[in-house]
């Protein structure tokens, strides 16, 4: 019966690393592919530390890994809304695929009123393209 | 148990051929490091897999450090990524 449940969680763990190869290779530019990549980082991780779990039959191991999973919850946001803006930045990104693009609005209020001291504008907004990025 | 094994190594090891077969191609260097993400998670996979193979526990710091390797790295070419092309 363990085995049994061990098995379906490694299958399934697996198969989200699988899908990530695939989207990977088949979707068309950055933020689709990222779309693809955050699944074995985050599901993929808890159905392995699950199947860690049920395979050692004892519940000594699971305060370690919720630490484990939930470290990688909190670092993986971080490091994809870094690519995610650093794509958005450099325009590596296929504007015919978007259907709704809400940081482009705050662009053209902050370039288009640079003399207005008053105007509104968000800390994410790109307003010069060759800043450091930070 | 042990046919799972195989079949769950044998998906690993397509998934990771594909996402390297990504990082080779990937026309900027922001899909490399996606890419390059995704074997980081499929190695930590690996590794939760050798555990449970082998019954042992030793693997659990090398997960966290791998994961902590591959925040710092996808962080810090983010960061640095300019507008040149």
């Amino acid at each position: 019966m363990v085995d049994v449940v061990v098995s379906v969680l490694l299958i399934g763990g697996a198969l989200m690393s699988l899908a990530a190869g695939i989207g990977l290779v088949r979707f068309p530019d950055l933020l689709s592919r990222m779309h693809a990549a955050t699944k074995p980082q985050v599901l993929g991780l808890l159905l392995f530390l699950l199947a860690l779990a049920v395979d050692s039959r004892s519940w000594a191991l699971v305060p370690l890994l919720v630490l484990c999973w939930v470290f990688q919850l909190l670092t993986s946001p971080v490091s994809a809304h870094m690519v995610g803006r650093a794509g958005y930045r450099t325009r590596h990104l296929r504007r015919d695929l978007l259907t709704l693009d809400e940081l482009d609005d705050v662009v053209a209020h902050a370039a288009g009123d640079p003399a207005h001291p008053g105007s509104r504008r968000s800390p994410d907004a790109p307003v010069e393209r060759d800043d450091d990025a930070s | 148990m042990t046919a799972v094994i195989y079949v769950v190594g044998g998906i690993l090891s397509v998934a990771a051929v594909l996402a390297v077969y990504r990082a080779v191609r990937g026309p900027s260097i922001l899909d490399r490091v996606l890419a390059l993400d995704v074997i980081v998670a499929i190695i930590g996979a690996a590794l939760v897999l050798n555990m449970v193979v082998n019954q042992h526990l030793d693997n659990l710091v090398l997960l966290v450090a791998v994961s902590l390797i591959g925040f710092i790295g996808s962080v810090t070419v983010a960061r640095f990524v300019t507008d040149r092309k």
